[in-house]
């Protein structure tokens, strides 16, 4: 892990040309039936880039991060994700899930399971980790959501920050290289998105690769290398921030952002 | 908080209350009378229809068919036995649908062409014919084919029978569990098997009991009918008890109360186990 000041210098650099892409879209294509839900997306995301993703619902957003880690697989194109190729039949896509971690709009924590429980099982199940030892890895994430205290808990007994942070917590656990946030904030009351903003800043600082779909632009401003804006399944705009809100080149995305900025 | 406080009078005018007769209607005591009346009635009817056949009621004989005391000590009477083996005989049955269902169940959400096509034939088929005719084809055909005898035919009848009951039951809680669930499993690495095993099924369990007690008290209900191949179980055995006696309505209440209180019991005790895994989500 490299030193603050470094880590904060990097980030001010609105590209990191130095380091290699772990994720590349190579003129992807992904159809529902009749719809077309991504068109030739073509996009690249380097170790240790913060990619943000917005746009209008129903824009491919969701699609583009699940097809990622192969929750849903992508119809044609070339998806690359850390040197593996991502398709159906792959034999690595477990594997290749393992290095991925993701983050749900609805947390999607197992309820009949104990916080501390809900982060073992990946652990211990998946990458056979000891009993002992994946306790330990998962008691040291909790310290770093900020919940040590909830570990024994059911997830019903938390509120939606807390359910939230251990749902990033147990992606944590898996040791995962990549994160991706699917709308993590959406589902949350007003007065607890702060609270996982935080978290997820803090792990930005750590040099975590992160592909986020959010719709929060304060976060994005401060911690996105990339934005990226789609509408219709299409990558209209990808800039790096200072640009993307001052200055957007197409007039679909200056559209997008003066209906959501209005209230900020 | 200060609502259940002593000192707090409420400022606002109290509501008016709903009509006296009404609040006795739905009262417990009026139920349990009610109840009574109804239950007592029927009774009385049968009772009163039977002295007016001129039937001769003989109650004292039948303790002995539950157990007596000979000069060998203790010893089980034939209605006791007969229960025992229905016991057995349903919950081996049973433990065989259970088994069979889950299988059934996977088969149909395999997503595979061939392994729906397979299970949804075979839930079809079970599910379109009577049970006493399904029980005959394993008696007098599947029986000598395979070499099974009247025990074992009625066993796997039944289970064959309930499995395919519940493994509608399987799908229905497998179903119920959220699709998060599965993505949530997919996404931590989880192969198919492990998320059903760790997130799935557990999870599923719960909205299962409820139906799966239905089954059980079926099953029970059900094995009555091995009756007709002669297997000894507790309907046979009361046909065996009129066939000496000709006490065919004390007979035939007790077995009904026996079948009664078996099932009564099963329901009771999975209500506990339900309580058990009542697990918000």
């Amino acid at each position: 892990m490299m030193g603050q000041p470094l880590e904060k210098f990097c980030r001010c650099l609105p590209c990191m040309p130095d380091s290699a892409p772990i994720i590349t879209f190579d003129h992807v294509d992904k159809f529902y039936g009749d719809f077309h839900a991504l068109k030739d997306i073509s996009i690249s995301v380097r170790e240790g880039e913060r990619m943000v993703v917005c746009g209008p619902s129903g824009s491919g957003k969701s699609t583009l991060i699940r097809c990622i880690n192969g929750l849903e697989f992508h119809n044609s194109g070339v998806l690359t994700v850390d040197g593996v190729e991502v398709f159906e039949a792959s034999k690595h896509i477990y594997r290749l899930r393992q290095e991925v971690g993701m983050v749900f709009q609805q947390f999607n924590l197992f309820p009949h399971l104990t916080v501390l429980e809900n982060l073992t099982i990946g652990p211990i199940k998946v990458r056979k980790v000891s009993p002992p030892e994946a306790e330990r890895t998962a008691r040291k994430y909790l310290e770093r959501v900020r919940i040590p205290e909830q570990a024994d808990k059911y997830p019903s007994a938390l509120s939606g920050g807390q359910q939230q942070r251990v749902a990033i917590a147990r992606s944590l656990c898996m040791e995962s290289r990549i994160m991706l946030f699917d709308e993590p904030t959406s589902a949350l009351d007003p007065e607890m998105i702060n609270e996982v903003l935080d978290v997820m800043v803090e792990l930005a600082d750590t040099g975590m690769t992160m592909v986020v779909v959010t719709h929060e632009m304060g976060f994005a401003r401060k911690v996105a290398d990339t934005m990226v804006f789609m509408d219709a399944g299409e990558i209209v705009e990808t800039a790096p921030p200072d640009v993307f809100f001052t200055n957007p080149a197409s007039a679909r995305c200056r559209a997008f952002l003066d209906q959501i900025l209005d209230h900020g | 908080m200060s609502l259940s406080e002593p000192s707090y009078t409420p400022k606002g005018r109290s509501l008016p209350q709903r009509q006296p007769i009404a609040r006795a209607v739905d009262s417990v005591t009026f139920s349990i009378i009610a109840y009574a009346v109804v239950v007592g009635g029927i009774v009385w009817l049968a009772y009163s229809g039977a002295q007016a056949m001129g039937y001769n009621w003989q109650w004292y004989r039948i303790p002995q068919y539950f157990y007596s005391f000979t000069e060998d000590g203790f010893q089980w009477g034939e209605i006791s036995v007969g229960l025992v083996k229905t016991l057995t005989l349903s919950s081996i049955a049973f433990a065989l649908a259970v088994v069979m269902g889950l299988i059934v169940a996977l088969l149909r959400l395999s997503g595979l062409v061939v392994c729906t096509a397979v299970s949804v034939a075979f839930l079809e088929l079970i599910r379109n014919i009577p049970l006493l005719v399904l029980l005959y084809l394993f008696y007098y055909v599947l029986g000598p084919i395979f070499g099974f005898d009247r025990y074992w035919a009625s066993i796997l009848c039944l289970a064959v029978f309930h499995s395919v009951l519940i493994s509608e039951i399987f799908r229905a809680g497998i179903n119920a569990v959220a699709k998060g669930q599965w993505e949530a499993a997919t996404s931590i690495g989880m192969s198919k098997g492990q998320a059903y095993r760790y997130i799935i099924l557990p999870q599923s369990i719960r909205f299962m009991l409820p139906p799966m007690t239905g089954e059980v008290v079926h099953m029970v209900k059900s094995s009555a009918i091995v009756s007709v191949i002669a297997v000894a179980e507790l309907t046979t055995i009361g046909r065996n008890i009129i066939s000496e006696t000709y006490m065919s309505f004390e007979v035939w209440f007790t077995i009904a109360a026996v079948y009664m209180v078996v099932t009564l019991i099963l329901s009771v005790g999975v209500s506990f186990v339900e309580r058990r895994y009542a697990v918000e989500t």
